[in-house]
C-alpha cells in the first residue's frame, strides 16, 4: 500500500535569516484570482474617497507681522528659515521647525517691496519705498552691536523689486528701468529700459543665469540679457502681468501671473502664443512660484486662495483657502517641494503641505509601497465618472463659488456671441481666433 | 481694355504705338512715386504735371453725370465709353469706370513686345514686377535686440533634449545632484581618534610594536629599510626568483585545475586504480622488506575501516552523504546517487526491521494467544502468513484448495482470532478490561446457555464445544470494541454482510461471518496503524463508504433479496445521489482490495464534506428559478382589453364572459428567440444595467486614440494580488520621488552632461556696459 503524505521542502518556508522576510507562498495563477478590474477599481475608488478624507492641508500659521505680508524669501542653504518682509518696513525671519520668529528688523519706511537671498545664505538684500537697497547679514548682530545693514544703497527711484543672481554677486532691482548691480559697488552695471512705466518685478533665470524676466504696468513682458545688456524681446498681454517665475527644470519656461485672472506659461523662444493658459482664478494672481521638481507651480491670488497647477493642465489640482485668509499677496514652494508658504493681507503667512493628503513623517516601506499602488490606481483609473468626480470636488467659499459661476456664464456668452458672429457673417470673414493667441496683443521684437 | 482696339487704323499705328509707349512712361511714374524704382532711366522727360489742372473740373462734371443718371430711382450700370466729344482726349484719362476690369502692367505691355527697340525698357519693368514690397529698416537697436534674441534661443534649444527626457522619464528623483558624501581620509579620522577599548589597545599595541603604518598605510619602516639595504643586483636576482616562482606556481595551479576539470569517469578510475596499485606495491615492498610494520600497517587499514564502518550511518551523515546533500540542490546527479543510497539503506533497515518485527508479532501473540486461543489457532496463523488471506480464501470460495487448505472453518476462525488480537496491541490497558468481561461472560454463558451471536452449529460441528465458546468471545469481544471506537460500524457491518449475502446470491453461511465481518475490519486495522490515535477520522469515513456501498446496491439490479430494506436505503441515497457528480458505474468485486477503495473514499470523502457544507442552499435549483423568471420577464406581455359588464351584467362575482375575454386579448408578439435558449449553464441579459453604467467612461480620455488601447490599460492589474514583488514594484512607481529634507536646487548644465558656460556672467557684463 501507497501511503501518501503531505511532504514540505524546508527550503520552501525556512528562513535563511531571522532578518530575512517571511516568504508567502503565492499562486499567481489568473483563475485563483479572478474579477481584477472591478476589485481594483474599488481599490481605487477607496484610495480616492481616502484621499479627499485625509486632504488636510493646512499645517501651521506664522502670525507676528503688523501689516501686510508684502514679500517672502527662501533661504538657499537651510529649508527651516524663511524671510518675510510686510508693509510697514518689518523683515522677519522665521524657523519653520519651531514655527517662531527668530529675528525681525526695521528695514525700510514704508513697503519692503522686494527681499532675496544671496546664494551662498549668508546674507540678504531688501528694497523698499524709501528708495533704498539693503543688505544685512543673514546672523543677528552678535551681542552689543546694533541692527544694521552691511550696506545701504541709496537711489534716485522708488524700487518695486529685487532678485539676485543664482552663482554670482549680482543682483537685479526694478522700478523705473531694470538695474543690474555689482555687490561691491554702489551704482549699477548697467540699466536696461524699454518704455518708461514701472516695473514691478524682475527674475533672474534659475538655469541660464544671464537671462532676465520683468513685467511692466504697461501690459508687458521683458525679457533681457544681462551678459549683452540688452532686452531681448518684449510680448504686450491683454492685461498687466504682476510677476513672472521661471521653471527650474526647463530653461526656456516661464510663467506670469495677470491682472486677467489666469496665468501664462510661455516659451521664451516662441512668445507669441503661451505654451498653457492656467485658469481657475477669479482674481487677479498676485504671485507665482515653481516647485522644485518643476512639475508644478503655485499662484497666489487676491480671490482669498492659492492654486497649484499642474504645469501641463490648464486647469489646478488644488486650491487652498481658509476663512481667515484675506487677499494673498506672496507665495513660495519651499525647496524640498514638500510645502508651500503663502503670506496674506491679514498679516500671516500659513505653511501648507504640497500634496494635501500626504501623510508626513518617515513611512515604512509598506506604507510607501501602499501609497505608490494607491497612487498608480487614482491614475488608472482617473476617467471613470465616479472617481473623477470624487477626487475633483473641492470645498470653495461662497464668494469663489459664486464668482466661478458668474465667470463661467460669461465665458459661455463671450463664446455664444463668437459663434453668432461667425454664423451670421459672409463665411470666412471672421476669422476664429485661438484662446491663446487672443491674449496676446503684440510681440516687440 | 485695350487701346489697339480702339486705334483701327493704319495711319494711326504710329500714335497707337506713341500713346501706348506713352502709357508705359506712365505707369513707370507711378511705380516711381511710390519709391520703389531705382534705377529708373534718366532720359525720359517727367511730363505727368500736364492735365493736372483739369481732372478737377472733370470730375465735377461726372458727379454731375451721375446726380442725374440716380435721378429716376435706379442705379444704372454705366456703360463702358468713351466720349468722343470731350474736349480733352488724352491717352491717360481713358474712361475706364464700369468695365469692372483692372489696368495691369501685363495689358499695357503687350503691344509693346512686338517691338524690339524697347528691350531695355522690357528688362527693367521685368526686374521690377519681380521686386517685392521691403519692410521699413530696422533701427540699430532693434537690430541688436533681434541677434541677441536669436542667440539666446540657439543657447536655450540646446536644454530641449533635456526637457524632453524629464517628461519622457518613468522616474525622475530628486535631487538630481548626488551630493557625494565626503569621507575624510582614514589617516584624518585614526589620528583624531584614540583606543580605548582593551583590544583596541591591544591592536594598537601590536601594530606599534611591529612598526606597523598606523595612519600611512604604505611600507613598514622594516620594509623600507630593506628596501633600502638591498643592493641592485641582489633586488634583480631577488626579482627573477621571485617571477619564476609566481610562474611555476602558476603553471601547477593551472595544471591542477585541467585535472580537476576532466570529467572522464574512467580517467578517475583509472587515475584511483593506479594509486592502488602503487600503494599496494609499495605494501609489497614493506612486507618483504619489513614484515613486521607491514603487519602494522595493515591493521591500521583495517582498524580505519573498521572504525568508518562503525561509525558510519549510511543515510546522510557521512561525509560523502554530506557533500552529496549540499550539491544535491544544484546536481541532478548528485541528488539521483544520494536517493539510491537512501533507499539502499531504506533496504537494509527494513529487512532488519521486518525481521524483529514477526519476532515481536509472534512473541506477543504467545504471550496474549496462549491463555486462551487453541493451538490450531497458531498454526493455522504460522500457515496463513500472507498478505491477506481473506482475500485468497473469498476467491477460491468453493475450489477443491480450500480442502487441501484444510476446514474453511479452520481457516476462518484463526483469521477472525487475528484482527483483534493486532488491535490489541495497541491499548493494553483496554485489553485487560475486556479480558475480565470476557472472563465473566464466559461464566454467563455456561450457566445460561445463551448463544448472543446467533450461530447454529452446523454439520462441520467436529471441534470441542470449548474452542468454539472461545471463538465466539473473542467475536463478541471484537465487536464490543468496535462498538466503543466508533458506533456506526455495526450498521455498516450489517449492511456489509447482506450486501455480500445479496452478491453471491447464496444464504449467508455461518463460517462466512467471521469473514465478512473481518474484511472492513482488516481495513480498518490498516487505517489505525497508518494513523493512530487519530479515530477522529474514522467517524467521518463511516460515511461515505455507507454511500459506496448504497451505490452499489443500487447498481445490483439483479438482487430479489431484502428488497425493502433496500429500498429504504436507496431513498436515502439517492437525495446524495441527486448532487453527488456520478462517476462511471463500475461493478466493485468484492475481491477488490480494500486499500484501493480507500482511495477512493477519500474522494468521497472529500466530496461529502463539501456537500455537507453546502447542504443548505440548493444552487442549481435556484439558479434554474432565476433564469425561468428571466425569460418569462423578458416575454411580451399579453393585453387584456376586456370591460367587464360591456355589453352584459357586471358586478361583484361576475366575470366577463370566456368569449369576450377571448376576443378582446390581444396576444403579446414572439419576440426574438433568446440568445441563451441553447445555453443551459448561462442566463444572457441583453438589457444595459443602468448602475453599471454610472460608473463607465462614456469618453475616450484624451491620450487613447482607440478604445482598445484604453481598455487594455484598463485591464491590465498592477496590485501584488496579480503581479510578482517585482513588477508589482515597477509598475506602481512613482513618477517623481522627492528626499524628504534635502534642497532641490535647479538643474545644473553639469547634471545633464552639458559643459556650463565657463565664463562669468558679471565679467561680460563689466566689458560691455550700456
Amino acid at each position: 500500500m501507497k501511503v501518501k503524505m503531505l511532504s514540505r521542502n524546508p527550503d520552501s518556508y525556512v528562513r535563511e535569516t531571522k532578518l530575512d522576510l517571511q516568504r508567502v507562498p503565492r499562486n499567481y495563477d489568473p483563475t485563483l484570482h479572478p474579477f481584477e478590474v472591478p476589485r481594483e477599481y474599488v481599490r481605487a475608488l477607496n484610495a480616492t474617497k481616502l484621499e479627499r478624507v485625509f486632504a488636510k492641508p493646512f499645517l501651521a500659521s506664522l502670525d507676528g507681522h503688523r501689516d501686510g505680508v508684502s514679500c517672502l524669501a527662501k533661504h538657499p542653504k537651510s529649508l527651516a528659515t524663511v524671510l518675510s518682509g510686510a508693509c510697514d518696513g518689518e523683515v522677519r525671519i522665521w524657523n519653520l521647525t519651531k514655527r517662531k520668529c527668530i529675528r525681525m528688523i526695521q528695514a525700510h519706511e514704508g513697503f519692503v517691496r522686494g527681499i532675496c537671498t544671496r546664494f551662498c545664505g549668508t546674507s540678504f538684500f531688501t528694497v523698499g519705498d524709501d528708495k533704498t537697497v539693503k543688505q544685512w547679514k543673514m546672523d543677528g548682530p552678535s551681542y552689543g552691536e546694533e541692527e544694521e545693514p552691511l550696506h545701504t544703497i541709496l537711489g534716485k527711484t522708488v524700487y518695486t523689486g529685487i532678485d539676485h543672481h543664482w552663482k554670482e554677486a549680482v543682483f537685479a532691482t526694478c522700478g523705473q528701468q531694470v538695474d543690474i548691480w555689482d555687490e561691491q559697488r554702489t551704482s549699477p552695471i548697467c540699466s536696461m529700459t524699454w518704455g518708461f512705466d514701472s516695473i514691478s518685478s524682475v527674475k533672474f533665470n534659475p538655469i541660464e543665469t544671464f537671462l532676465l524676466g520683468s513685467c511692466a504696468s504697461d501690459r508687458n513682458i521683458v525679457l533681457y540679457d544681462m551678459r549683452q545688456a540688452t532686452p531681448l524681446k518684449k510680448v504686450i498681454l491683454d492685461m498687466r502681468t504682476n510677476t513672472i517665475c521661471w521653471n527650474p527644470m526647463e530653461a526656456f519656461i516661464f510663467t506670469a501671473a495677470n491682472e486677467d485672472y489666469n496665468l501664462y506659461t510661455f516659451d521664451m523662444r516662441a512668445l507669441d502664443t503661451p505654451v498653457m493658459i492656467h485658469m481657475d482664478h477669479v482674481s487677479a494672481v498676485l504671485d507665482v512660484d515653481y516647485s522644485p521638481t518643476g512639475k508644478d507651480f503655485v499662484s497666489a491670488s487676491f480671490d482669498k486662495s492659492i492654486r497649484i497647477f499642474p504645469v501641463d493642465r490648464s486647469r489646478s489640482r488644488e486650491v487652498y483657502h481658509t476663512k481667515r485668509m484675506q487677499h494673498v499677496i506672496c507665495v513660495k514652494w519651499t525647496s524640498d517641494s514638500k510645502y508651500i508658504m503663502c503670506g496674506s493681507d491679514e498679516m500671516n503667512i500659513r505653511l501648507w503641505k504640497a500634496n494635501a493628503s500626504e501623510k508626513l513623517g518617515v513611512l515604512t516601506s509598506r506604507e510607501k509601497a501602499a501609497t505608490d499602488y494607491n497612487q498608480r490606481l487614482k491614475e488608472k483609473f482617473q476617467h471613470h465618472p465616479h472617481i473623477k468626480r470624487i477626487s475633483r470636488h473641492r470645498h470653495l467659499p461662497k464668494s469663489i463659488y459664486s464668482q466661478i459661476q458668474e465667470q463661467r456664464i460669461m465665458k459661455e456668452a463671450r463664446r455664444r456671441k463668437e459663434l453668432n458672429r461667425i454664423k451670421h457673417s459672409k463665411p470666412g470673414s471672421v476669422q476664429r481666433v485661438s484662446e491663446k493667441k487672443k491674449r496676446v496683443v503684440a510681440v516687440v521684437k | 481694355m485695350s487701346l489697339s482696339a480702339s486705334a483701327p487704323g493704319p495711319c494711326e499705328i504710329q500714335a497707337g504705338e506713341m500713346s501706348s509707349s506713352r502709357a508705359a512712361k506712365s505707369s513707370l511714374l507711378a511705380l516711381n512715386q511710390q519709391g520703389e524704382l531705382e534705377d529708373l532711366p534718366r532720359d525720359y522727360p517727367l511730363s505727368t504735371s500736364e492735365d493736372e489742372g483739369d481732372s478737377g473740373g472733370e470730375r465735377k462734371h461726372q458727379k454731375l453725370l451721375e446726380a442725374i443718371s440716380s435721378l429716376d430711382g435706379k442705379n444704372r450700370r454705366k456703360l463702358a465709353e468713351r466720349s468722343e466729344a470731350s474736349p480733352k482726349v488724352s491717352e491717360f484719362s481713358v474712361n475706364s469706370e464700369g468695365s469692372g476690369e483692372k489696368l495691369v502692367l501685363s495689358d499695357l505691355l503687350e503691344p509693346v513686345k512686338t517691338s524690339s527697340s524697347l528691350a531695355a525698357v522690357k528688362k527693367q519693368l521685368n526686374r521690377v514686377k519681380s521686386k517685392k514690397t521691403v519692410e521699413l529698416p530696422l533701427h540699430r537697436e532693434e537690430i541688436h535686440r533681434e541677434v541677441a534674441f536669436n542667440k539666446t534661443s540657439q543657447v536655450l534649444s540646446k536644454w530641449d533634449p533635456v526637457a524632453q527626457k524629464n517628461w519622457q522619464a518613468e522616474q525622475l528623483v530628486f535631487p538630481l545632484s548626488k551630493q557625494q558624501s565626503i569621507f575624510p581620509p582614514i589617516e584624518h579620522v585614526v589620528s583624531g581618534w584614540k583606543a580605548r577599548t582593551p583590544l583596541e589597545q591591544e591592536i594598537f599595541n601590536l601594530l606599534h610594536k611591529n612598526k606597523q603604518p598606523v595612519t600611512d598605510p604604505l611600507l613598514t619602516p622594516t620594509e623600507k629599510a630593506s628596501l633600502k639595504a638591498m643592493s641592485l643586483e641582489e633586488v634583480k636576482m631577488r626579482r627573477a626568483e621571485l617571477q619564476r616562482a609566481r610562474a611555476l606556481q602558476s603553471y601547477y595551479e593551472a595544471r591542477a585545475r585541467r585535472e580537476k576539470k576532466i570529467k572522464s569517469k574512467k580517467y578517475h578510475k583509472l587515475l584511483k586504480k593506479g594509486k592502488a596499485k602503487q600503494a599496494l606495491k609499495e605494501f609489497e615492498k614493506l612486507r618483504k622488506v619489513n614484515p613486521a610494520a607491514a603487519l602494522e600497517e595493515l591493521e591500521k587499514l583495517e582498524k580505519a575501516r573498521m572504525m568508518e564502518r562503525m561509525s558510519l550511518k549510511p543515510q546522510n551523515s557521512g561525509k560523502w552523504a554530506k557533500s552529496k546533500a549540499v550539491m544535491a540542490k544544484y546536481d541532478l546527479e548528485a541528488r539521483q546517487a544520494m536517493q539510491e543510497q537512501l533507499a539502499r539503506n531504506k533496504e537494509l533497515m527494513q529487512k532488519i526491521q521486518v525481521a524483529s518485527e514477526s519476532v515481536e508479532e509472534e512473541g506477543g501473540a504467545e504471550e496474549e494467544g496462549e491463555p486462551f486461543v487453541p493451538d490450531v489457532v497458531n498454526e493455522v496463523q504460522v500457515k496463513a502468513d500472507r498478505p491477506n488471506p481473506w482475500m485468497f480464501r473469498n476467491h477460491s470460495g468453493d475450489t477443491k484448495e480450500a480442502e487441501v487448505q484444510g476446514d474453511p472453518e479452520e481457516l476462518a476462525e484463526p483469521a477472525a482470532q487475528e484482527a483483534p488480537e493486532s488491535e490489541e496491541e495497541g491499548p493494553v490497558v483496554a485489553e485487560e478490561i475486556l479480558l475480565k468481561e470476557f472472563e465473566e461472560r464466559r461464566s454467563l454463558r455456561q450457566k445460561s446457555g445463551l448463544n448472543q451471536i446467533a450461530k447454529p452449529v452446523g454439520s462441520q460441528e467436529a471441534k470441542d464445544l470449548s474452542s468454539q465458546e472461545v471463538l465466539s468471545e473473542l467475536r463478541a469481544l471484537s465487536q464490543k470494541l468496535n462498538r466503543e471506537s466508533h458506533q456506526s460500524r455495526k450498521q455498516e457491518l450489517s449492511s456489509t454482510r447482506t450486501v455480500l449475502a445479496v452478491q453471491r446470491g447464496e444464504p449467508s453461511g455461518e463460517e462466512e461471518e467471521p469473514l465478512l465481518l473481518q474484511r472492513p475490519q482488516r481495513a480498518r486495522t490498516l487505517d489505525e496503524l497508518e494513523e493512530l490515535g487519530k479515530e477522529g477520522c474514522f467517524q467521518n469515513k463511516e460515511l461515505p463508504r455507507a454511500a459506496v456501498e448504497g451505490q452499489q446496491l443500487e447498481r445490483n439490479p439483479s438482487n430479489h433479496l431484502g428488497v425493502p430494506k433496500e429500498k429504504k436505503r436507496k431513498e436515502q441515497m439517492t437525495d446524495l445521489q441527486n448532487l453527488l457528480t456520478t462517476k462511471s458505474p463500475s461493478m466493485k468485486s468484492l475481491a477488490v482490495p480494500t486499500t484501493v477503495e480507500e482511495l477512493e473514499d477519500e474522494e468521497r470523502d472529500q466530496r461529502q464534506t463539501i456537500k455537507e457544507a453546502f447542504a443548505g442552499d440548493d444552487v442549481i435549483r435556484d439558479f434554474l428559478k432565476e433564469k425561468r423568471e428571466a425569460v418569462e420577464a423578458s416575454k411580451p406581455k399579453d393585453v387584456d382589453l376586456t370591460l367587464p359588464g360591456w355589453g352584459e351584467w357586471g358586478g361583484v362575482g361576475l366575470k366577463p364572459s370566456a368569449k369576450k375575454r377571448r376576443r378582446f386579448l390581444i396576444k403579446g408578439p414572439e419576440g426574438p428567440p433568446r440568445k441563451d435558449k441553447n445555453l443551459p449553464n448561462v442566463i444572457l441579459k441583453e438589457k444595459q444595467n443602468i448602475h453599471a453604467v454610472a460608473h463607465q467612461v462614456r469618453m475616450l480620455p484624451y491620450p487613447f486614440t482607440h478604445h482598445q488601447q484604453f481598455e487594455r490599460t484598463i485591464q491590465a492589474p498592477i496590485g501584488s494580488t496579480w503581479d510578482p514583488q517585482r513588477s508589482f514594484q515597477k509598475l506602481t512607481m512613482p513618477k517623481v520621488v522627492t528626499k524628504p529634507g534635502h534642497i532641490i536646487k535647479p538643474i545644473k548644465a553639469e547634471d545633464v552632461g552639458y559643459r556650463s558656460s565657463s565664463r562669468s556672467d558679471l565679467s561680460v557684463v563689466q566689458r560691455n556696459p550700456k
